[in-house]
């Protein structure tokens, strides 16, 4: 039996249960007595556990029956021909897999023809054991529980707890996603450093993972110019343009603006946040690298690169400065208005007051923010693909073109690769270092953050 | 300084109807009046502080030493170091003691060099009665004080400038009684050198500090006059209700 069907007999076995379990629990209320649970919390009782393990078991299921499928096919005589493990086995049998699911109706490989049908009858087999446990599971819960509708029974706080245990599996899962990402991510830059040393990737400074000598594979994958590239587009470049236009707006749109004029203009500048990178990376690509080229000629730069860092970086900046400006805003509002206030009462201005009391007080605040920005300005990745170079140059100078991490991880990924040379594993080591980064700048931003909210609460 | 029918505007809403008052040097003044009678908005039409809000309008004549404060050349900035002000809650900016009370002198050019500076500081501090609780700690930030220092930071903050009148809008309602003690002893030091307002809900404390008293009513003024005649012999019965707490 399908998974589909399965899951909506057991529905069904649930919505049965739950009117059963109604019925008898407002029974036993006709006595007149009152109880803490009402009937329709006994019906809750056991539609849950009618239908939580059977849920529970079926994901487990297919998390591990293809394995035991595989298994089960493997046994079979015809596997007998089969290749020795590696890349032409898997394919062999993913070929039988899709024959014999329907997903196929031709093969390249006739011992994948002969395998189909061994593997029809395997999946067949489970899919009925998993059908009787499933089944099993839902009328042992039920059971379970059916037998506990009792006038006393506190089924309310039951399903209060099932409730509970619920939400939280559901908050668990997200955690478990990003540790299992975190864990592919440790265990394939594992791989790397296996072949190329730490210190060469990380204190390298020559880059070029086009050619690779297989003697030394780390002499052409030091990663110092993407290091450079990456802080010179994001955390300089970026930053110059984020930081003056994001802390002025913010000051502004605070401090100034009628609250009129702060209803439309704050939204606007929110839509800048929602414009997709792609569109801000056309931008960078057609409009600005060749303007920024062609000032840089006409300022006697002759070889001024069309992938130069700064229009990327320009264009980055300007993708960030409704980020920088909400964090600043936030803050600022944050400041009680007392001081401001109270530095008015002083005889101060308004722009005194600013640049004295409120930006001071509100710096921790933006101080984080900014933090907050640079971890985002240095994991974006589309902007960088179309506007910045694919060659790593470590240079200081904003004409020149500059590479980023992202953008190398992209490059490395795509294309011809097969995956385990030491190219496409340096993609890891790259995302991991990324990553580390990051998870440090967030964790210190949102430290420095919430130590300032605390301080005017 | 000299009010004379001031009317004040939220909006369409009225929340102070032809009040006339004048605040005399080496006077104390207290406001006294139930919630909402209009005391904190007749404080900050003396120092323009409702220029801050954005719906309220002043109408009538406020001067001090015979300028009209509402006059258009009138400067606001020096006007505000003419008229202190302090605040309900001690509000010290987030600097250290020191740049807390070099803040008005700063703004307003006041020392010349830094030693005047040192010297405006430590004079502030002393008449504020703060200076021997923090002379060995005036790097130390002006929010790690006590509620009642913070209070008398900010009279410190306030006189640093040398105004001619000090306006209080309650200025003890978030203090201890010992904290508060404190800064009624302070109010006295400082009268007869500078004209102080104050708004008050305690009634003892207006008797104990003021010289004359004003009750305000529903954004009218009810009754003005000394403050021995307005607690024991008030002429109106509304003034008597409020002080005898019959009034909620
Ligand atoms: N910013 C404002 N905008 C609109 N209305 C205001 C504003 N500030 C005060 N009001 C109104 O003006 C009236 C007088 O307020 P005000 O704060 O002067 O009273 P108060 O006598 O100081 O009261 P309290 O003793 O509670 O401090 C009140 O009705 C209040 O609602
Ligand atoms: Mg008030």
């Amino acid at each position: 039996m399908s998974g589909p069907v399965l899951v909506i007999i057991v529905a069904g076995l649930a919505l049965i249960g739950w009117l059963i379990a109604r019925a008898r629990a407002a029974a036993f209320r006709d006595g007149g007595q009152r109880f803490s649970s009402l009937p329709g919390h006994h019906g809750w009782y056991v539609a849950l556990w009618l239908l939580v393990p059977p849920l529970v078991f079926l994901a487990i299921w297919a998390a591990v029956s293809p394995a035991m499928v595989t298994d089960a096919v493997l046994a079979t005589p015809a596997a007998a021909q089969l290749p020795p493990p590696g890349f032409d086995r898997a394919s062999i049998l993913s070929e039988a897999r899709a024959l014999a699911q329907g997903r196929a109706y031709g093969a390249f490989n006739a011992l994948s023809q002969r395998l189909a049908p061994a593997y029809a009858t395997a999946q067949d087999r489970y899919d009925w054991i998993a059908t009787g446990l499933a089944l099993l599971l839902s009328f042992a819960g039920g059971a379970f529980a059916f037998v506990r509708v009792r006038p006393g029974f506190a089924a309310r706080t039951r399903v209060e707890r099932i409730v509970m245990g619920l939400l939280l599996a559901a908050s668990l899962i997200a955690i478990l996603t990003t540790i299992g990402i975190v864990a592919s991510l440790l265990y394939e830059a594992g791989r790397f450093f296996h072949t190329v040393p730490v210190t060469d990737f990380l204190f390298g400074t020559h880059w070029s993972p086009q050619v690779i000598d297989p003697r030394d594979p780390g002499a052409n994958l030091g990663a110092v110019p993407l290091f450079w590239g990456t802080f010179f587009i994001g955390a300089v470049i970026a930053m110059a343009v984020a930081i003056p236009f994001g802390l002025m707006s913010a000051v502004y749109l605070t401090q100034y603006a009628a609250p009129r004029t702060r209803r439309w203009m704050k939204p606007i500048l929110e839509v800048l946040a929602g414009v997709p990178t792609v569109v801000y990376g056309y931008f960078a690509a057609l409009t600005v690298a060749p303007a920024v080229r062609a000032l840089a000629v006409s300022l006697g730069i002759s070889w001024a690169s069309s992938e130069s860092a700064l229009a990327a970086g320009l264009v980055m900046g300007v993708m960030i400065i409704p980020f920088v400006s909400s964090m600043a805003d936030d803050s600022l509002a944050a400041v009680p208005s007392a001081m401001r206030d109270g530095s008015l009462a002083m005889g101060a201005t308004s722009s005194e007051t600013i640049r004295k009391v409120m930006l001071p007080a509100a710096l921790p605040g933006v101080v984080g923010g900014v933090l907050l920005a640079v971890s985002r300005a240095i994991g974006e990745t589309m902007i960088v693909v179309m506007a910045a170079s694919g060659v790593a140059t470590l240079t200081a100078n904003p004409f020149a073109s500059a590479t980023t991490v992202t953008r190398q991880i992209v490059d490395l990924l795509t294309g011809e690769a097969e995956f385990d040379s030491p190219k496409t594993l340096a993609a890891f080591a790259l995302g991991l270092t990324l990553f580390v980064v990051t998870l440090l700048l967030n964790i210190v931003a949102l430290t420095v953050v919430k130590r300032y909210r605390e301080a005017y609460e | 300084m000299t009010a004379r029918n001031v009317h004040v505007h939220y909006g369409p809403k009225q929340a102070i109807d032809g009040v006339s008052i004048d605040i005399e040097q080496d006077k104390v003044v207290a406001f006294i009046g139930p919630s909402g009678c209009g005391k904190s908005t007749f404080l900050r039409t003396l120092n323009r502080m409702n220029d801050t809000v954005a719906s309220a309008r002043v109408k009538g004549d406020i001067r001090l030493d015979g300028q009209d404060i509402y006059a258009p050349e009138m400067d606001v900035v020096q006007l505000r170091a003419r008229v202190g002000m302090v605040f309900q809650k001690p509000n010290p900016f987030p600097k250290s003691i020191y740049e807390n009370v070099a803040y008005g002198p700063r703004i307003h050019g006041l020392a010349a060099g830094k030693a005047d500076l040192d010297h405006v500081v430590e004079r502030s501090l002393t008449r504020a009665g703060l200076w021997n609780e923090v002379k060995d700690r005036l790097s130390d930030s002006g929010t790690a004080l006590s509620g009642g220092q913070q209070q008398r930071l900010c009279i410190a903050r306030a006189i640093a400038v040398d105004p001619e009148v000090i306006l209080m809008d309650e200025p003890c309602s978030a203090l201890d009684p010992i904290a508060t003690a404190k800064i009624e002893e302070l109010i006295h030091e400082l009268r007869g050198r500078y004209a102080i307002a104050i708004v008050t809900h305690n009634m003892q404390q207006a008797a104990r500090v003021s010289q004359k008293t004003a009750f305000f009513h529903l954004g009218t003024l009810v009754e003005y006059g000394a403050t021995s005649d307005i607690f024991t012999n008030p002429r109106q019965d509304r003034t008597k209700d409020y002080i005898t707490g019959r009034y909620g």
